[in-house]
C-alpha cells in the first residue's frame, strides 16, 4: 500500500471535544507537506449523538471525498455496528479495548487495535471532562506512532493552539506521550499505509469557506451585516464579526465601520440588506435554503426595483428541513429564478475557500455595477470544512466598482434624471443615494410597474419595455460574471464533462482515473449564472455531456437546457444526492455504466 | 395614469427658515378616495417637516403594501421613497438606517401592514429602536382590497356590508407601550392640529417614535356600527371638545380648545407642550401609559396624544457602536484591510 493516500475516519459522541483532536491531525499531516481533507459528518444536535471525521490523505492532491475506510478510530459505541461495518476489507480498527468489545463487532477480515483510552485517562486525570478531552488527545497520540506523524509537528501545533493557555500544553504532551508508548508497547508500527514528509502543499493554506466567505465580505467593503441563524451559514456572519471586529474598528474613536444585526427571520434579513443597499452601503446576508424561499418576495423586489443585494446561500440537503447538516448543490433552480414573476438572479459559483473569498468581494461590486442580487451558491461541504487552497491575496490597488451612482455635481449639471432610463444601451440605468441633492436626484423605489422616470404606471407597454431592458441588462451581465474553467488547450474528446462548486476536485479526479482507463473527456466548470457563451459553444461541440452536479432532479441541466436551449439527450446527468460529498469513483462508475464499459 | 400638481404657483408663497417654500413639501396628487383620512395625515407629515425646517431631501420615506404604503408618493416629493414589499418596511428602513444614520426616516404602514402580516417586523423594529418616525395610519380594514376587517377593528365592529367582527383587536399603541418603545403617540387624522406638533415630536424623538393614527376608510368602513368611522371616532376620543360636522368628501379639520398643558424635555433639549390630558398625566410613566390606554379600551374610547416617551435610552447605533459618519460613505482606504493583513491571515492558516 503506498505512502501519503488513505483514509481515516473517527467516530465521535458530539459535545465531548473530539473536534479539536482530529482537527489536530489532520493539521499535523498538512504541516508534514501532504496534501489532506478532512471532512466533518455531524448531526443537528449539539450534545450526544454520533458524529464523524473523516480524514482522506492524498500525495497527489486529491481533495474530493473517497470512499472506503483504511482505518477507523472509534470512540462512539452508539454507531459502533455501522463503523465496524464500513472499514475496508483488511483495514484497520481501532478501539477502546478499556470494555471487551462484544463478539457482533467482530470482523474476520479486520485488523483490531485495542488501546485502553478510558483507562489510561482514568488513570491520568481525576476531572471527568478532562479525562473525556484528553481520551481524545491519547488515541492521536497512537494514530501518530501508527502513521508516523512526526512529534515536534505535533508540540508546535499545541504550542500555538495554547498561546497564553501554556498550562494546558503539558497534559496534552503527556496525553499524546501516553498513546504513543502504548503502541510502541503492544503493535508493530508504523503501519503497511503511514505518512511521509513531502513538500507538496507549498504555501497552501487550511481554511473553512465559510470563514473565508465573511472574510471576503469584510475586503470587499461590506458595512451591514444582517442575518439569521441557520446551519450550515451561521458561520459566515460569525466570520464576518470577527474580522470586522479585528479590522474595521476605528483606531481613534474605537468606533465601528460595519453593523451586524441578528434579524428576526430571513426575510427581515434580506429586507435589511435591501435597505442599506438602496441607501448606498455594501450589505450582505448569509443563509441556506430554507432561508431563501423565505427570501423569495425581497429578491423578486430587488430584482425590479434594481436594488443590489448579496446574498450566500450555503445550501445544504432539501427538501424542506432535509438533512440541516449533510451537503447537497440542490437550490440552483430555486436561486436562478426566485420569487414570482420573470426573474433571473446572477449566481456565483466558487468551489474553494479562495474562490469563496474572491468571489464574496467581488459580488458586492457585480451587485452595484447591475444593481441586482448577487446569490452566492457554496454549499456545507465547502463551507463548514477545512480545505486546502492556495494562500488569499489582495490586489492593493483595487478600487470598489460601485456602479453607476450620481452625486450632487452630476445631478446639477444633468436635465432631467430618469431612474430607470437605458442612457448607456447596456440595460443598466442610474441611480441616486437617498440625500443626494436639495431637487434632483429623487425617486420613488417600488416593486410596482413604473415608467422611464420611475413614476407608477399601468400601461403595458411601458411595463413591457422596462421588462425588456431588464433582458439588455442580463445579457450584459453574462459577459461581466466570472467565466468558465476549461481544463484543456482545445477539446479533444467527443465526450465532455461538466461540473461547478465542490463536485470539481472529485469530477478532476474521476477524469484522471477515466484518461487512465482510456476514455478521454473534456472538461468545463461553470462558475457563474447567466452562462458565458463559452458554455453554449462547449456544449455544442461534443456528442455528449455529462453533467455532475449533488441533487436528484439534475437541477443544472436544466437550467442549462432552459436558457440555452440544449436538447434533452445531450446532456447526461451524473447525480449524487444521498447528502455526503461526491466521490470520483461514483462518478467514473456513472460514466462508465452510461457509456456501456465494465466498472 | 400618474398624477402630477399642476407647476404653476405663487411667486410669494410663504418660506421657512431655510428658504423652502410648502409646495416643496408636497408631492404628487393622491390617487386615494375623497375624503381618505390618509391625505390629511401626508398633509400634515409635509407640514411638520415645512414647519422644521428639514430640507427635504434629508427624509427617506419607506412603506410597506396597501393605502397608507402609497402616501409615502404624495408628500415630500423631493425626498427619496421606498415602497417595499407587504408588511416588511420595518426591515427596509433598518438597512437603510444602518447605512445613513444621519438622515431622517419616516416609515408609513398599516393595520394590515403592520398588525397582520408585518407584525414580526414592527415588533423587532421597537425593540431595537432603530430611530424612525413610525406612524400606523390605522382605519381596521384593507381598503386595497375592498374593505375586508383588519386586526385592529374592534370586536362588535361592524362592517359596510353588515357583519360583525367577532375576533378581538390587536391595539398597536398599547403593544409598543409594552414592548417599549421609548416613544408612543396616538391620534386622529381629523385632528390636525393635535398630529402636526406629535410628528413634529416623533422627528425630534432619537429613537423609534411611534404615532397610531386613527385615519377613517371614507369607502370601506365610515358606516354606522363601525368603530373607525368618523362619527365613532370623533365621539369617543378621549376628552375632547366640540367636534364639527364634516361632510364625507371633504377634508376634516377639528380643533379643540387646549386643556391642561405639561412640558416634556427631550433627549436634544427641545420641549413638548402637551394639551389635553388630565391633571396627574405624566407621560413619562410607562406603567400609567399602559393602564391608562386599557382603561380607555375598556370604555371604548380612544386616548389621544402622547401617551409615553422615554429620553434615556440608545439607538440601534449606539448600540451597534457605529461610527459618527454615515457607512455608505466609506471608501476601500477605510474598508478594506489590505494584502499584508491577509499575509498574515494566510500564515495563521499553514
Amino acid at each position: 500500500m503506498p505512502v501519503n493516500d488513505f483514509v481515516i475516519r473517527f467516530a465521535n459522541v458530539n459535545g465531548t471535544g473530539s473536534a479539536s483532536a482530529n482537527y489536530l491531525f489532520a493539521k499535523s499531516i498538512f504541516r508534514m507537506g501532504i496534501p489532506v481533507s478532512p471532512k466533518n459528518i455531524f448531526p443537528s444536535n449539539i450534545q450526544g449523538l454520533p458524529t464523524w471525521y473523516e480524514v482522506r490523505v492524498s500525495e497527489k492532491g486529491h481533495l474530493g471525498r473517497r470512499e472506503g475506510i483504511d482505518l477507523m478510530v472509534s470512540v462512539n459505541p452508539q454507531s459502533m455496528k455501522e463503523d465496524v461495518a464500513s472499514v475496508k476489507s483488511g483495514g484497520y480498527f481501532v478501539y477502546d479495548n478499556t470494555k471487551k468489545l462484544h463478539d457482533e463487532f467482530i470482523r474476520p477480515d479486520l485488523n483490531y487495535l485495542g488501546i485502553p483510552l478510558m483507562e489510561m485517562a482514568n488513570r491520568e486525570f481525576t476531572d471527568p471532562r478532562q479525562r473525556q478531552l484528553f481520551k481524545n488527545i491519547i488515541y492521536v497520540g497512537a494514530l501518530s506512532a501508527l502513521l508516523n506523524i512526526e512529534f515536534p509537528v505535533l508540540e508546535q501545533l499545541l504550542a500555538e493552539q495554547f498561546t497564553g493557555k501554556e498550562k494546558l500544553i503539558a497534559p496534552n504532551i503527556k496525553s499524546l506521550e501516553l498513546g504513543i508508548n502504548y503502541v510502541k508497547e503492544n503493535f508493530q508500527f508504523p503501519l503497511e499505509f503511514h505518512l511521509e514528509r513531502r513538500d507538496l502543499v507549498k504555501d497552501k493554506i487550511l481554511l473553512e469557506g465559510n470563514a473565508a466567505c465573511g472574510l471576503g465580505a469584510v475586503y470587499g467593503g461590506a458595512t451591514v451585516c444582517a442575518w439569521y441563524p441557520i446551519t450550515p451559514s451561521t458561520s459566515v456572519a460569525e466570520a464576518f464579526e470577527n474580522y470586522a471586529s479585528e479590522y474595521r474598528v476605528d483606531p481613534e474613536t474605537g468606533k465601528n465601520n460595519f453593523a451586524i444585526v441578528q434579524a428576526e427571520d430571513e426575510l427581515a434579513a434580506l429586507g435589511m440588506v435591501i435597505g442599506a443597499n438602496w441607501n448606498g452601503a455594501r450589505s450582505f446576508t448569509a443563509t441556506s435554503g430554507p432561508g431563501v424561499s423565505l427570501m423569495n418576495e425581497f429578491l423578486g423586489l430587488a430584482y425590479f426595483a434594481e436594488v443590489p443585494a448579496v446574498l450566500i446561500d450555503v445550501q445544504r440537503t432539501g427538501p424542506s428541513t432535509g438533512m440541516p447538516t449533510r451537503t447537497q448543490q440542490s437550490d440552483i433552480l430555486e436561486a436562478a429564478y426566485a420569487s414570482h414573476g420573470d426573474t433571473k438572479h446572477v449566481l456565483l459559483i466558487p468551489s474553494d475557500p479562495k474562490e469563496c473569498f474572491e468571489m464574496t468581494a467581488e459580488s458586492f461590486d457585480l451587485a452595484e455595477e447591475l444593481q441586482t442580487p448577487v446569490i452566492l451558491l457554496t454549499d456545507l461541504d465547502l463551507g463548514m470544512n477545512d480545505h486546502m487552497c492556495e494562500p488569499l491575496v489582495w490586489d492593493e490597488n483595487r478600487k470598489y466598482k460601485r456602479g453607476k451612482v450620481l452625486h450632487a455635481k452630476e445631478l446639477e449639471n444633468m436635465g432631467r434624471f430618469g431612474r430607470y432610463l437605458d442612457v448607456d444601451g447596456d440595460g443598466i440605468p442610474y441611480r441616486t443615494y437617498p440625500g443626494t441633492h436639495p431637487t434632483k436626484g429623487a425617486y420613488f423605489t417600488r416593486g410596482t410597474s413604473r415608467d422611464e422616470y420611475a413614476a407608477y404606471t399601468e400601461n403595458g407597454e411601458a411595463y413591457k419595455r422596462n421588462m425588456d431592458r431588464l433582458m439588455v441588462k442580463w445579457e450584459t451581465a453574462k459577459n461581466m460574471v466570472p467565466k468558465p474553467q476549461f481544463y484543456q488547450e482545445k477539446n479533444e474528446s467527443e465526450i465532455g464533462i461538466l461540473f461547478f462548486g465542490t463536485s470539481t476536485h472529485s469530477a478532476l479526479e474521476a477524469k484522471e482515473w477515466m484518461e487512465k482507463d482510456g476514455i478521454k473527456t473534456d472538461a468545463i466548470r461553470i462558475l457563474s449564472f447567466p452562462f458565458h457563451s463559452s458554455v453554449d459553444a462547449f456544449i455544442q461541440s461534443h456528442k455528449s455531456v455529462f453533467v455532475i452536479e449533488q441533487n436528484r432532479d439534475a437541477q443544472m441541466r436544466s437550467l442549462l437546457m432552459i436558457e440555452l436551449g440544449i436538447s434533452p439527450e445531450k446532456l447526461i446527468s451524473v447525480l449524487n444526492y444521498n447528502g455526503m460529498p461526491i466521490t470520483a469513483a461514483d462518478i467514473v462508475s456513472k460514466i462508465k455504466s452510461n457509456l456501456q464499459l465494465p466498472a | 395614469m400618474t398624477y402630477l400638481r399642476p407647476q404653476f404657483h405663487h411667486p410669494e408663497l410663504p418660506k421657512n427658515n431655510i428658504g423652502y417654500t410648502k409646495k416643496e413639501y408636497e408631492g404628487s396628487l393622491s390617487t386615494l378616495c375623497a375624503g381618505c383620512g390618509h391625505d390629511s395625515i401626508s398633509a400634515a407629515i409635509a407640514q411638520a417637516c415645512f414647519e422644521m425646517n428639514i430640507e427635504p431631501h434629508r427624509v427617506a420615506k419607506l412603506s410597506g403594501i396597501g393605502c397608507s404604503s402609497k402616501t409615502p408618493a404624495y408628500f415630500l416629493g423631493n425626498s427619496h421613497g421606498f415602497n417595499s414589499v407587504h408588511g416588511r418596511m420595518p426591515s427596509v428602513a433598518t438597512g437603510a438606517n444602518l447605512a445613513n444614520k444621519n438622515l431622517q426616516y419616516f416609515g408609513v404602514s398599516g393595520d394590515g401592514d403592520s398588525a397582520s402580516i408585518g407584525m414580526g417586523q414592527f415588533v423587532h423594529a421597537i425593540r431595537r429602536n432603530l430611530n424612525m418616525v413610525y406612524i400606523v395610519m390605522n382605519n381596521g380594514c384593507y381598503g386595497l382590497t375592498k374593505g375586508q376587517d383588519s386586526a385592529t377593528a374592534d370586536e362588535g365592529s361592524k362592517s359596510k356590508s353588515g357583519s360583525v367582527n367577532p375576533f378581538q383587536a390587536i391595539d398597536l399603541a398599547s403593544m409598543a407601550v409594552e414592548l417599549g418603545a421609548t416613544f408612543v403617540a396616538q391620534s386622529f387624522s381629523g385632528d390636525k392640529q393635535q398630529l402636526i406638533p406629535l410628528i413634529k415630536a416623533a422627528m425630534h424623538h432619537g429613537g423609534f417614535a411611534f404615532i397610531n393614527v386613527i385615519s377613517p376608510c371614507v369607502t370601506f368602513n365610515n358606516n354606522v356600527g363601525s368603530t373607525k368611522s368618523y362619527d365613532y371616532v370623533r365621539e369617543h376620543v378621549e376628552a375632547t371638545g366640540t367636534i364639527d360636522f364634516v361632510p364625507t368628501h371633504s377634508e376634516i379639520t377639528t380643533s379643540y380648545a387646549a386643556g391642561t398643558d405639561t412640558t416634556v424635555t427631550m433627549h436634544d433639549g427641545s420641549k413638548i407642550q402637551l394639551h389635553k390630558l388630565a391633571n396627574d398625566w405624566n407621560p413619562e410613566d410607562r406603567i400609567a401609559a399602559a393602564s391608562s390606554l386599557q382603561k380607555a379600551r375598556a370604555k371604548g374610547e380612544i386616548l389621544t396624544g402622547l401617551l409615553y416617551i422615554n429620553s434615556g435610552y440608545h439607538d440601534l447605533h449606539a448600540t451597534l457602536n457605529t461610527t459618527d459618519i454615515s457607512l455608505n460613505t466609506l471608501d476601500e482606504k477605510v474598508l478594506c484591510p489590505g494584502n499584508a493583513v491577509l499575509a498574515e491571515i494566510n500564515a495563521g492558516l499553514r
